[in-house]
């Protein structure tokens, strides 16, 4: 008789045992029970999330892929494949060798797509640096995304980071990766044809990360647990001789299906390969090869080893496949067959461990969860404009704002990364976007990150909706048409209905905006019970979103070219300061409703400047986002070349912290040359975009109206020494 | 004329250099894996950037074993051009083709950025389309860039005109005397930390590294 200590300390709950008793017919084996607790966990399964995540638009104006590991979308002859996943727990207790696993992880579901991986981005949040232990945090986990991202050869082209008290105790790792792959050279996560064999691929198996996926993305923290045995180890050369070899031999035609062992590792590709396939599958698992001694069944069926994957292969062809992973002293071995039984067996020695029907792993209980909009909002979402006092020195409020971390120069950062490796990066770090080139292509790729997660806290859907908005209009400052997206969703624990409001609500804004800008969701990840003793993280719903240039040279940066431009906004402030890195830093406040949203006008905007871009005429365009116009304008000066503006003309009825410093959305300022202006004034005319000329490019210094008059250096000073 | 990229495993720069020296100044190219031994068809070799063996135990200190090394050595012995980057000049240090030993940078990070670099000897295979102290813009990325060398070593280099390349304004690893690359005293292998692959196109914002193959060529077709 099992006890429900044992399956309980599995993360199973009472009605979960029960019905995994139903399924076999039978008392399950601990092997089998180790298989359940992690397919049904919130990590493989998505019990909590599943209600919601089929809501997502998966079709758009572009043609997609959704698979069953990433998705994508098909530009002529190429499929771009790309997916964002969370590594949050793991790299708050480990922080270098969990931000590692977590690029790793990611870079894997790419490549067994048959895609080479070309860019990796990461979204990380943090505690304010002002704690010791957020600052090791920081450190580890750019130092862990530098060790195995630059090891393999992938670029780290972007990102974002930002610090606030939620995220101290859970901190927040988000990778993304892309690659690119013919479209008819797409694999597939599954396992076919009955008699074709199962094999083994990568390194070899140990008791690294065991339950990594139950036990710490499926639970809260709670202080003095020691978790670190359940953080896997990363080993960045074995992965790149794993892509090379992965990828030499899917050219070969041979491998009919090929899944990463990532989260729950065998379990998870064993099982969710045969029920993609709709087969069975024999693994004899003494074959798998070990790294340690006397390790038990269910322990090599959960162990998260990294590095490895489980291919299918055309019977007959094992031992070509196995050539091409031994030239790169990899293991490649035959560990089973493709039966028709539906049934995943799994024998030791020719004991049988395991004996399940593939299809009752991967369907996990449906959960409906109640949510409740939390009391608190009503006090926190009321804010009297009234009662903020206007600043005295406008010089000293800019220079705090560009040396508060979430708006300072992140060089010390992305400089850690190869951002260069494949010669593709044609936009480096620092700008709205980045963008690589397609070797033998006119077409260019732009990469984004983006969430606000301030603004999600203060109105859930609102702020989702302008994660989607601000990531497109990064896209377009760039030149490039936004065109699909991937997501990472980080909550608190579902059980709780007030962090499952936020969850619900955020789903539910990126869902509108998506289906607004025509940008299908392909691919993504929920991670909950991101919370610490204090509470919930901030709602994170990372947007990962890629868009399509039509033309490399249409590639747009933020930086001012030339003395003499005109600069101009595109768009309107409105009086609005909720949310805003402002309220927070000089006034110590998160307050109000973050800036409104009008999808329509957003699009508009973007229609704008994507014209205006492709008729040559924009020299820069950067995006009005945390810090308002000031910041906007102060960034766009300080490029390798830096130059000075002198705005002077803002004339709007508003009040100065206002005017410089609002977080209204839909807002752009880009710069051209001066026998440009007409041209624009009348393109936004026939747009129905607001835009004004609000000064020009040189001077050497940084004026605005009569309120800021500073030098570059002292800008740079503060914007780039921030993060030193 | 035949260049020849040398592949180890966890080389990641190989096909940069090879899309240079194939597409942008088209010359004839082809992959060396490591256990290959066989050199006899090929005229510049490329060790190319990269983490081979991930960079354990010490950079560059593992590859010096592959099978080709030894093949290597008899090519440079022979006279024919070897040039190595980043990673490869990790391994030609190692394998003592060049003088000297590379440190971590000083501020133990990885550095991954343009730098300026000053071109200091244009009479070599590798410079000659270079002007004698041209500023140049070409990125470094790695964490053992701190070239090292002895006193009298550091004499030798200076008296026999190998330093090649020096920082220019910033020197951003911390490497002895602004070393940015050297070629060894014969002139015929060099060693460059500097990744004059990815500066060899517009698109990329820099075309200043490709004087370095294109300099290769002129040379080769003499």
């Amino acid at each position: 008789m099992i006890k429900p200590e044992i399956y309980q300390a599995l993360g199973l709950k009472d009605e979960e045992y029960q019905r995994i008793e139903q399924i076999l017919g039978r008392e399950p084996t601990h092997t089998e029970l180790a298989m359940f607790s992690v397919e049904w966990s919130e990590h493989c399964g998505y019990p909590s999330s599943k209600k919601y995540l089929k809501l997502f638009p998966q079709k758009g104006k572009y043609e997609t892929l959704v698979g069953e590991d990433s998705g994508g979308i098909i530009v002529d002859d190429l499929a771009i494949v790309f997916k964002m996943e969370s590594h949050n727990h793991p790299s708050q207790v480990e922080p270098k060798q969990g931000a590692a696993t977590g690029v790793g992880g990611i870079i894997r579901d790419i490549f067994t797509a048959g895609a080479r991986p070309i860019a990796s981005l990461d979204s990380l949040r943090f505690g304010p640096l002002t704690e010791p232990y957020n600052r090791y945090l920081l450190s580890g986990v750019v130092d862990g995304i530098a060790f195995y991202g630059n090891c393999l050869g992938v670029p780290t082209v972007g990102g974002e980071i930002y610090f606030e008290e939620a995220y101290s105790g859970n901190c927040l790792v988000n990778a993304m990766s892309i690659g690119i792959c013919k479209k008819a050279e797409l694999a597939r996560a599954k396992a076919v044809g009955v008699g074709n064999s199962i094999m083994y691929v990568g390194s070899s198996t140990g008791r690294d990360g065991i339950g990594g996926c139950s036990v710490l993305a499926s639970a809260e923290f709670c202080e003095g647990e020691e978790k670190r045995p359940t953080v896997q180890i990363g080993d960045p050369f074995t992965e790149k001789c794993l892509i090379e070899a992965t990828l030499e031999a899917l050219a070969t035609g041979h491998i009919l299906g090929i899944k990463d062992m990532g989260a729950a590792g065998l379990t998870c590709s064993t099982s969710e390969m045969a029920a993609a396939g709709g087969v069975g599958m024999e693994v004899d698992i003494s074959l798998v090869p070990r790294r340690e001694e006397g390790m038990e069944p269910w322990e090599v069926m959960m162990s998260e080893s990294q590095e490895r994957m489980l291919a299918c292969i055309k019977a007959g062809h094992e031992e070509e496949i196995n050539n091409i992973f031994e030239k790169w002293d990899l293991h490649g071995v035959v560990i089973g067959k493709v039966t028709d039984t539906g049934i995943v067996r799994i024998s030791d020695k020719g004991k049988v461990v395991a004996e399940i029907p593939a299809q009752s792993l991967t369907e996990p209980v449906i959960l409906d969860l109640p949510f409740e909009r939390p009391e608190y909002l009503d006090e926190i979402n009321r804010l009297d404009l009234s009662k903020i006092p206007q600043p005295q020195d406008y010089n000293e409020v800019l220079l705090k704002l560009l040396a508060s971390p979430n708006i300072a120069s992140k060089a010390r950062v992305y400089e850690q990364y190869d951002h260069m490796v494949q010669t593709n990066t044609c936009v480096l770090p620092g700008s709205d976007a980045a963008v690589l080139r397609i070797k033998g292509k006119k077409w260019a790729i732009a990469a984004v990150t983006d969430c606000n997660g301030r603004y999600c806290f203060l109105d859930p859907n609102l702020g989702a909706r302008i994660a989607v908005a601000e990531a497109a209009r990064n896209l377009v400052c760039s030149g490039a048409d936004p065109a699909a997206v991937t997501d990472c969703l980080n909550f608190g624990n579902p059980n709780k209905p007030d962090r499952y409001y936020y969850f619900k609500n955020c789903v539910e804004g990126i869902i509108e905006s998506c289906r607004f800008f025509g940008t299908a969701v392909v691919s993504g990840n929920v991670s909950f019970y991101n919370e610490n003793p204090k509470g919930a993280i901030y709602p994170t719903p990372t947007i990962g979103m890629i868009g399509i240039l039509s033309d490399l040279s249409h590639r747009t940066t933020q930086y001012f070219k030339n003395e003499g431009d005109a600069i101009l906004l595109l768009g309107e402030t409105k009086e609005e300061l909720g949310g805003s890195e402002y309220l927070k830093v000089i006034h110590g406040q998160v307050k109000g409703l973050p800036p409104s949203l009008i999808l329509g006008t957003e699009k508009r905007l973007h229609d704008l400047l994507l014209t205006a871009i492709r008729s040559g005429i924009i020299n820069s365009a950067h995006d009005c986002s945390e810090g308002g116009l000031a910041v906007a304008l102060a960034e766009s000066c300080i490029s390798e070349k830096p130059l000075g503006a002198e705005i002077s003309d803002l004339s709007l009825n508003l009040r100065p912290d206002i005017l410089l410093f609002a977080e209204s959305q839909s807002r752009i300022v880009v710069s051209v040359p001066p026998g440009q202006v007409i041209k624009i004034e009348e393109m936004a005319q026939k747009d129905k975009v607001p835009c004004r000329v609000i000064g020009k490019v040189g001077g050497g210094r940084f004026k605005i109206l009569k309120l800021i008059d500073l030098s570059l250096d002292k800008m740079i000073q503060s914007f780039k020494g921030a993060l030193g | 004329m035949k260049f020849g990229v040398v592949v180890f495993p966890g080389s990641n720069c190989d096909q940069d250099c090879f899309q240079v020296i194939d597409k942008v100044i088209k010359q004839p190219v082809e992959y060396i894996w490591h256990k290959n031994i066989k050199l006899d068809s090929f005229d510049c070799l490329v060790l190319p950037g990269g983490f081979s063996y991930g960079d354990y135990l010490r950079t560059g200190a593992i590859a010096r074993f592959s099978p080709i090394m030894s093949a290597v050595i008899d090519f440079a012995d022979r006279g024919g051009l070897v040039i190595g980057i980043c990673n490869g000049f990790q391994i030609l240090l190692e394998a003592g083709l060049l003088p000297g030993a590379m440190l971590r940078n000083k501020n133990l990070h990885f550095i991954c950025k343009y730098v300026e670099l000053k071109v200091e000897n244009t009479d070599t295979p590798f410079t000659a389309r270079y002007k004698k102290g041209q500023i140049v813009r070409i990125p470094i990325a790695h964490n053992e860039g701190n070239y090292f060398i002895d006193e009298a070593g550091l004499k030798e280099l200076k008296k026999n005109n190998q330093i090649i390349f020096r920082y220019h304004k910033e020197n951003p690893n911390g490497a002895l005397d602004d070393i940015a690359g050297i070629v060894n005293k014969k002139g015929n292998v060099l060693g460059m930390m500097p990744h004059p692959e990815r500066s060899s196109e517009m698109e990329l914002g820099s075309t200043d590294g490709r004087l370095v193959f294109e300099s290769i060529v002129d040379r080769l077709k003499k």
